[in-house]
């Protein structure tokens, strides 16, 4: 004997939960106004460019220059805090110390900390009267107005991702592999290589990608510490703000939309080659 | 114990030892140095200094600006917040997957960039500027221009805390309330509000945050008018730039503990509230 419910009645059941329309309407209009219609201008503007200007603008050499300085620093600063991201997660997850709280709580600094505000501090930490610039000035190292400074520019805003995206899959690790690794004699390195690591290499390299994404377009925290000098320690966002000064529009269209791509292209092959989509990241940027 | 024992728990101890080491002192040069630098230089031609340059009126005006910027972002962050967990949540329509997923995009842009778009689409010349000049009204190298980009930069961190919570919670609660006569309304303040009040006060603290620090968004739409359109953070540049090194390090202070304040909030919320993340 089958029941069928009347339509009335199965209608009235579908729409007990109310606000759809306002909800998602509100959500809708925000999304278009605040999100989706600055980002379909720029590849309008892009579109409107067409190859060969795009190209010329691309290609020029102060362009190539900052995308270089760009990329070779924000692979150096994703290296750096890839590793040391390891470690810092690794010691917070396994060890137990007086201040681990605050080693936890400083991690985070980075993501909360403006960015103008880390640029200023670096600049206070390495210019000639820093204490750490003053110690380098001695064995005639020069970070402060370098390519150097940008680097570490980069690796403080990104040192959060390399430590809190590995950081719950090693708190989710099982111990007893490792142990029963160990009882069969395998060596702390063969337990890293062959238990531990092939459970963190999906993170690792989610990590690794957002700090590199991050640095790409970092403005804020290096353009106090770099010198910002063409052809030299000049970086693509500062390039862009420099076109937009010039009232250049398409250029300054043709580096950012080219900045964005690379960014977007690194997450999403990250995305792919660990095989997960979407959300991974569980602390704010 | 058994000396081969004794041996591995002695290795073991120096390993940590070293790791701990090597972690901490990452951390501090990194980090922790920079952080004591920004005060150090903002007092070290004494308090006096200090408090002068940050009652300098530019100083005040870009402080009252960055205080109104996020008294008007941070509501229209919760709302839009709450309406997108809404419906993403309680309600099942095609492309609710891409909205999640456009939700969290402006995560992914640089400062720059972002700011760039907002030039394009909001300017004199871009397509919504332009239709709005026509009757002299300007977005852009303003407070709204301001506002909008601070609203970009961070309409992700309500929407993306409430929205797993949500899912998680489900719609029964809120179904038994409407079963019993209470109107949407009802139900949206007696049954869900309490049930994501933490998660929506985590989630406005870390856009607060980030609305009150942007500086690179906010310096491609704001123009960068002196004492007009400095907001905390560009003040900082314009002192620096202006060499007035002790000035730019006091902004640069309420800033950093502003910063600081938002850390130790968070983790009051998440040691109270673990499921808040």
């Amino acid at each position: 004997m089958t029941f069928t419910m009347p339509i009335a009645n199965r209608r009235a059941n579908r729409s007990v939960m109310p606000g759809f329309g306002l909800t998602l309407g509100v959500t809708l209009l925000f999304t278009c106004l605040i999100i989706l219609l600055p980002l379909s201008a720029l590849f309008f503007q892009l579109g409107q460019l067409g190859f060969g200007d795009y190209w010329r603008i691309i290609s020029s050499d102060r362009t190539l220059a900052a995308f270089r300085v760009t990329i070779s620093a924000a692979l150096t600063a994703t290296v750096f805090n890839a590793c040391f991201g390891l470690l810092l997660a690794w010691v917070i997850v396994r060890y137990r110390f007086p201040g681990k709280r605050l080693l936890d709580a400083l991690i985070d600094l980075p993501f909360a900390l403006p960015t103008a505000v880390a640029g200023i501090a670096l600049v206070a930490l390495y210019d000639r009267n820093g204490w750490m610039g003053m110690l380098l000035a001695e064995m005639n190292i020069k970070v402060a107005y370098t390519w150097w400074g940008i680097a570490i520019a980069m690796t403080f805003t990104s040192v959060p991702f390399g430590v809190r995206t590995v950081q719950p899959v090693m708190e989710s690790l099982r111990t007893d592999l490792e142990e029963a690794a160990q009882t069969l004699g395998a060596s702390d390195i063969q337990v890293f290589r062959h238990i531990i690591f092939p459970q963190l290499w999906p993170s690792f390299i989610m990590g690794a990608s957002l700090a590199f994404a991050r640095s790409l377009g970092e403005f804020g925290a290096v353009i106090f510490i770099a010198g910002n000098m063409p052809y030299k320690t000049e970086i693509a966002s500062l390039l862009i703000m420099i076109r937009l000064d010039e009232y250049d529009f398409p250029a300054a269209s043709a580096i950012a939309g080219t900045l964005l791509l690379l960014a977007l292209a690194v997450l999403i092959a990250a995305n792919i080659a660990t095989g997960r989509a979407g959300r991974h990241l569980k602390r704010g940027v | 114990m058994h000396p081969q024992v004794r041996a591995l728990v002695r290795r073991r101890r120096a390993r940590r030892f070293v790791l701990v080491i090597i972690a901490v002192a990452f951390a501090a040069l990194v980090m922790g140095l920079p952080s004591l630098a920004i005060f150090v230089r903002a007092f070290s031609e004494g308090i006096g200094a200090y408090v002068a340059s940050i009652n300098e009126p530019e100083t005040l005006h870009a402080i009252r600006l960055t205080v109104i910027t996020a008294l008007i972002a941070l509501p229209v962050n919760i709302v839009f917040g709450i309406s997108a967990a809404w419906a993403i949540t309680r309600f099942r329509f095609p492309g609710r997957r891409a909205l999640v997923t456009i939700i969290e995009l402006p995560f992914s842009i640089s400062p720059i960039v972002a700011g760039l778009c907002y030039l394009l689409v909001y300017g004199s010349t871009g397509l919504v500027g332009g239709f709005l000049d026509q009757w002299n009204v300007q977005l852009m190298f303003n407070l709204t221009g301001i506002v909008l980009v601070s609203l970009f930069v961070t309409c992700p961190f309500v929407a993306r805390e409430l929205i797993p919570l949500m899912e998680i919670t489900g719609r029964d609660q809120e179904e038994a309330a409407l079963t019993l006569g209470a109107n949407g309304w009802q139900t949206f303040f007696y049954v869900t509000l309490p049930n994501i009040r933490w998660a929506l006060l985590y989630g406005a603290i870390l856009a607060n945050a980030r609305v009150i620090g942007e500086f690179g968004a906010v310096s491609v739409v704001s123009g960068n008018i002196r004492g007009e359109t400095m907001t905390l953070p560009l003040q900082v540049q314009l002192l620096y730039d202006d060499y007035n090194v002790t000035g730019a390090f006091a902004a640069a202070t309420i800033l950093a503990v502003i910063a600081v304040l938002t850390l130790i909030l968070r983790s009051v919320i998440e040691a109270r509230h673990p499921h808040v993340h």
